[in-house]
């Protein structure tokens, strides 16, 4: 017979959902500030394989000359950002749910595992809990990565006042280059993250909206554990 | 077992809780979705042809009270860098420097609170005492060059030249032609590296550059280090600010 399992807490999938379009207004925001001072690629000496970013990437995303709006949109939606992300925090650590997203010494191993499986090696998926190796090393890194993105963040927003911050990310420059790798890591993240939820189905989506979805459990296991 | 599972909470089966949630779920998300799309419209109807919407500029406004109480300290001083460190800057921005300058029979136009207003020379600024400072010159573009700069402290101007002023909210400098303009509040006027500064990379200033007087406060993004002052004046009305009135943020402080 099959029972309803709570997959996903009801603050959780707020925190989510909010988030997801508040780190877009982020991202894209933050290209419109970036456009104006476009100086990362990649490459060596003179040679550039990959300029961020190339004229037909603004063109397509309408970016350009957009600075001060940019900076508008950055600067109020970083506190929805920011609250929402702070208040996700607070809530994993005081309700106890980090301990089902926290890595754990074997995490590592299994993640490899994990990515074998996924990629199609005959690989057997490691036994896991609400979410397994990879996802728990991934979503601890994304929830990391945004505390960094906050810090660089006002690093580079009020690098005077908040010298010392600014001075220990390594200065200036460099606080604004760790801010536009970890949106680059937002943006590697969203790209995966889409793949493997749309491998991962519907139940599995639905999950995350709804919280739940049906379990098949063993009835006689039922009925031994209910004598 | 079938008949407990029904009964003990709901009188539906899984399979219906399931769809009754789940319809409700993707009923709020989607009227959450449509409530954030109409914020966006909202917002993006309030664009004006230069300026940003006053929705997003109150919140700007928001941020420079939180800083202004919180963050901001005149103990604060930007870091300062050996002259090894100094960079080629650009010339970036030359509105209200369209005609030459004729250094010469340059005056500045000083309009202290509540006293009459007066003009002063440049041997008047290079009588106070001369500070030099080699700091990070930040475009709100994005980048920065270290540059020197030498001049006399703002403060150390309004002590001698408009003694009192210091109570006014705001300090307001503009071009000769008047066809740039800023205003600075007063904490950041008063800052002890903001100068007006004459000399720049040890030469005296280029006109490019903002001679013979030009505004360089490490606290504030480079479109409020006016070029070429032509007055300053104290006041407690918000000044009109160029940039701001293109959307930037007014306070644009670091």
């Amino acid at each position: 017979m099959k029972v309803l399992e709570e997959k996903h807490k009801l603050a959780t999938r707020w925190f989510h959902w909010i988030n997801f379009p508040i780190l877009s207004v982020m991202i894209f925001s933050g290209l419109l500030i970036y456009w104006a001072y476009d100086p990362y690629r990649i490459g060596a000496g003179n040679v550039t394989f990959f300029h961020f970013f190339p004229k037909w990437f603004y063109d397509l995303t309408g970016a350009a000359q957009q600075l001060a709006l940019g900076m508008a949109l950055h600067f109020v939606f970083a506190w929805i950002f920011a609250i929402n992300g702070l208040a996700y925090v607070l809530y994993t650590l005081i309700s106890g749910e980090w301990r089902a997203l926290a890595p754990d010494r074997n995490s590592f191993r299994e993640a490899a595992q994990v990515a074998m499986h996924d990629v199609g090696f005959p690989v057997p998926l490691p036994p896991q809990g609400r979410y397994n190796a990879a996802q728990r090393i991934t979503y601890s890194a994304i929830v990391l990565m945004g505390g960094l993105s906050l810090l660089t963040g006002l690093a580079v927003y009020k690098p005077a006042q908040l010298h010392w911050l600014t001075a220990a990310l390594g200065g200036y420059e460099w606080a604004r280059w760790e801010h536009f790798w970890l949106t680059m890591g937002y943006v590697g993240f969203f790209l995966i993250h889409i793949a493997q939820v749309a491998r991962a189905g519907w139940a599995n989506f639905r999950a995350m909206v709804c919280g739940y979805d049906l379990k098949e459990i063993e009835m006689n296991a039922k009925v031994t554990h209910g004598d | 077992m079938a008949i407990k599972a029904k009964s003990a909470k709901s009188p539906l089966t899984p399979e219906q809780e399931l769809a009754r949630r789940s319809r409700r779920s993707f009923l709020a998300l989607g009227a959450g979705t449509v409530g954030a799309v109409a914020g966006a419209a909202w917002i993006h109807s309030q664009m004006g042809a230069d300026d940003i919407p006053p929705s997003l500029r109150a919140v700007l406004g928001l941020n420079e009270r939180v800083v202004r109480t919180t963050l901001y300290s005149d103990k604060h001083l930007v870091r300062t860098y050996p002259a090894s460190a100094v960079g080629r800057i650009k010339v970036n921005g030359e509105i209200g420097m369209d005609e030459p300058i004729d250094a010469a029979s340059w005056c500045l136009d000083l309009a202290p609170l509540g006293t009459p207003a007066r003009q002063l020379t440049i041997a008047d600024i290079q009588s106070l005492p001369r500070y030099e400072e080699i700091i990070d010159f930040k475009c709100v573009e994005g980048w920065s060059t270290v540059t020197q700069f030498a001049g006399a402290r703002l403060s150390d101007f309004t002590a001698k030249f408009a003694p009192g002023s210091e109570k006014a909210a705001y300090v307001a400098m503009r071009t000769p032609t008047k066809d740039y303009y800023v205003g600075v509040d007063m904490p950041s006027a008063l800052h002890p590296q903001s100068l007006l500064a004459y000399e720049m990379n040890g030469k005296p200033l280029e006109d490019r550059h903002g001679a013979p007087l030009r505004l360089v406060m490490p606290v504030k993004y480079g479109i409020k280090n006016i070029k070429r002052i032509g007055r300053i004046e104290y006041t407690n009305a918000r000044p009109a600010d160029y940039w701001a009135e293109q959307g930037y943020d007014y306070y644009s402080g670091l």
